[in-house]
């Protein structure tokens, strides 16, 4: 089964349907997806080549129960074990698995688990990824915050309490320039501890330019590590290049940032591989870049604003529990969140297991905290979705739920200097 | 016990040998530490204490017990400097514990960098307490750079691995005219102990406890393994037999004079 990603708006003109179907339909109207445009800074590096030859070459069928016990039994899980736990041998091995990850969390991690928001400042974006809500054709109520609502809606999220802040944008250079987002990370900066960036992958030089506003974290979903694949689902604009995608967290490090965080997003390709290749980009970038913190996260496909039909496909519950066990068994010290695209019994679950940030509060809209925060009637000046969210906790909820788990909630573990 | 056996560090005096060190935080294992391990002193990450009146992490510790913020997040010397700075800002005192790590894979210390951060900070008037690799010449340098203690660490940090860097402790202890406390990786009571017997001045721990299935009984077994420790060091240590048996006829029974 696939998803079916192409819906036609009734607003669009005839000629951007024309252009869109093209798009959709023959593969040479679209541009080089490996090629870099202009300005795209091209770096230096050996990690992509080792990703993928990795990836390349996995064969999940062939492991059997025999390696994912041998991988279960190690002290130190190599990058063969890895890709054992990874393999539908492993299922399974569920639970061993699930006991084996909450022993590396705590030793690593204790009963603390990280909490944060995320804050979308604008949803204009100049790409047609097919999946995603804010895509260039989706007819949908675009909005950019102005620097007063953007201040606005930080005072509200800190009144909540929240310390750490990830200010999100829809891609878009010419409506939300590097400039624009550097300002709104200058007000986060008083008002929460810290401030972490997912935004359209930039140069090192607009990094280190954002690190100085006050982001220190920056986190870049790569969607798919398969090119080819990757060609067939972001089929207009710079998001396509797929190579300078890759190199985002590299370029973030080399302009100062302390950590960043990757993903894949999954059922979106082969989940599988995917999330092999996702690990070892932060294995490889760890090697090169040791001080550097890392983090992975786990979205999977949701509805959108046009089509809620939109589903991860053979990504469920189990599936994602093996990965994010594989994840922290293979690579203990990293933080994993789970974000409020999962069920609220699937995040206080898997808190206990492998998971150490989760997101509260949450909206995927712009511009509607305080009628979301405070129940108060919105003035209709807000901007529409991202992707419909599953948990809709509250950081008060949120942090009384993970307390009854028997966790300790942490609001900021964090310094910027 | 000896009522004057007293931990001395910066002029200070403490009559508990166990700290309790930071990363996993909660209430209740300050509670457990102070009431069950006798902790005198427990170390406060400074990127932990930053935080709002939320969960203003510095109402967790109790009266007359003495705060040990530490570095954690530097990972050079001048930032470890601005993070002692801060500490002193937030009210947490004089005392400063020295993390400088480059690793966010195994959390290992910063030797050089840890060196630098010392003699600016000893400068400044903090009692300094460096977390380092068990290293001779380093212990040397950061004694003389104004250190209060030397912190070894005894294996990987939250590893529970226990003295993986025995010898090299056993160096420090043997050499160094300042406290050794043995910080990271003591997953055990018994190896509290042990560190203690090798003549330890205190034990740092942390995710020994804050893992342990029952917090505050964790936490007297480590009270007791450490007094027990001292008390055997204290002692002197009878003979040990570490290999092979002794001979029964000694060896040079037959000088005369």
């Amino acid at each position: 089964m696939e998803n079916n990603f192409f819906i036609d708006s009734e607003y669009l003109s005839e000629e951007a349907l024309e252009k869109k179907h093209r798009l959709e339909t023959d593969p040479s109207s679209r541009k080089n997806h490996m090629e870099y445009l202009p300005g795209m800074e091209k770096i230096e590096s050996d990690v992509c080549e080792n990703v993928m030859a990795h990836m390349k070459s996995y064969d999940y069928g062939k492991y059997t129960p025999e390696d994912v016990k041998a991988a279960l039994e190690h002290e130190n899980c190599t990058v063969e074990d890895f890709k054992a736990l990874l393999s539908p041998a492993a299922e399974p091995f569920l639970e061993q698995m699930a006991q084996r990850a909450r022993t590396e969390t705590g030793k690593h991690f204790g009963n603390t688990v990280y909490m944060f928001t995320p804050l979308y400042i604008a949803n204009y974006c100049e790409n047609y990824c097919v999946y995603c809500g804010f895509n260039c054709y989706n007819h949908i109520k675009r909005m950019k915050l102005t620097y007063e609502q953007i201040e606005k809606e930080m005072k509200i999220i800190a009144e909540s309490g929240m310390e750490e802040i990830l200010i999100l944008t829809g891609e878009s250079r010419s409506q939300s320039s590097v400039k624009y987002i550097g300002e709104a990370c200058k007000l986060a900066r008083k008002y929460f501890r810290m401030v972490g960036l997912e935004i359209y992958p930039v140069n090192t030089d607009e990094y280190k330019y954002l690190h100085e506003c006050g982001a220190d974290y920056v986190t870049v979903f790569q969607e798919t590590y398969d090119s080819d694949k990757y060609e067939q689902l972001h089929l207009l604009g710079h998001k396509r290049v797929w190579p300078y995608r890759f190199d985002a967290q590299e370029r973030a490090l080399r302009g100062g940032m302390r950590g960043v965080a990757f993903s894949a997003l999954l059922g979106l390709s082969d989940f599988r591989k995917d999330a092999l290749a996702s690990a070892l980009h932060v294995y490889f970038l760890q090697r090169k870049y040791p001080y550097a913190e890392m983090s992975l996260s786990c979205p999977r496909l949701r509805p959108i604003i046009n089509n809620d039909k939109i589903n991860p496909l053979d990504v469920h519950e189990k599936q994602l529990c093996q990965i994010l066990c594989a994840y922290r068994i293979f690579l203990p010290f990293v933080g994993i969140t789970v974000s409020s695209r999962e069920s609220a019994e699937f995040r206080n679950g898997i808190v206990k297991i492998a998971a150490t940030k989760v997101s509260a509060g949450v909206s995927t809209g712009i511009g509607d905290h305080e009628a979301k925060y405070s129940g108060k009637e919105s003035d209709g000046m807000s901007g529409d979705e991202q992707f419909e969210i599953d948990d809709g906790r509250s950081l008060d909820k949120m942090y009384k739920d993970i307390e009854n788990e028997g966790l300790q909630p942490v609001l900021n573990d964090y310094l910027y200097v | 016990m000896n009522n004057n056996d007293k931990l001395i560090i910066g002029g200070h005096e403490f009559n508990s040998r166990f700290i309790l060190g930071s990363g996993k935080y909660s209430l209740r294992l300050i509670e457990a530490a102070v009431k069950d391990a006798g902790a005198e002193i427990i170390t406060l990450a400074v990127r932990r204490a930053n935080t709002k009146e939320r969960e203003n992490i510095l109402d967790f510790i109790p009266k007359g017990v003495t705060l040990l913020p530490n570095t954690s997040g530097a990972r050079n010397a001048e930032e470890a400097v601005r993070i002692a700075r801060l500490a002193r800002e937030l009210g947490c005192g004089d005392f400063v514990k020295i993390e400088v790590m480059r690793d966010s894979k195994y959390l290992l210390p910063d030797n050089q960098e840890t060196v630098r951060a010392t003699e600016i900070l000893a400068k400044e008037g903090f009692v300094v307490m460096p977390y380092m690799y068990p290293d001779l010449n380093t212990a040397r340098d950061l004694m003389n750079a104004g250190a209060a203690t030397v912190m070894p660490l005894a294996s990987p940090i939250g590893s529970n691995k226990g003295l993986a860097t025995k010898e090299f402790i056993q160096i420090l202890i043997d050499e160094i005219d300042l406290p050794i406390i043995v910080d990271a990786g003591i997953g055990r009571p018994s190896q509290a102990c042990e560190a203690m017997e090798m003549g330890a001045a205190a034990v740092m721990a942390n995710t020994a406890l804050a893992t342990a299935g029952e917090l505050s009984m964790m936490a007297a077994a480590f009270r007791q393994a450490i007094e027990a420790g001292r008390k055997a060091y204290l002692s002197g240590l009878g003979r040990v037999l570490t290999r092979g048996a002794s001979a029964s006829d000694p060896l040079t029974g037959f000088l005369r004079d």
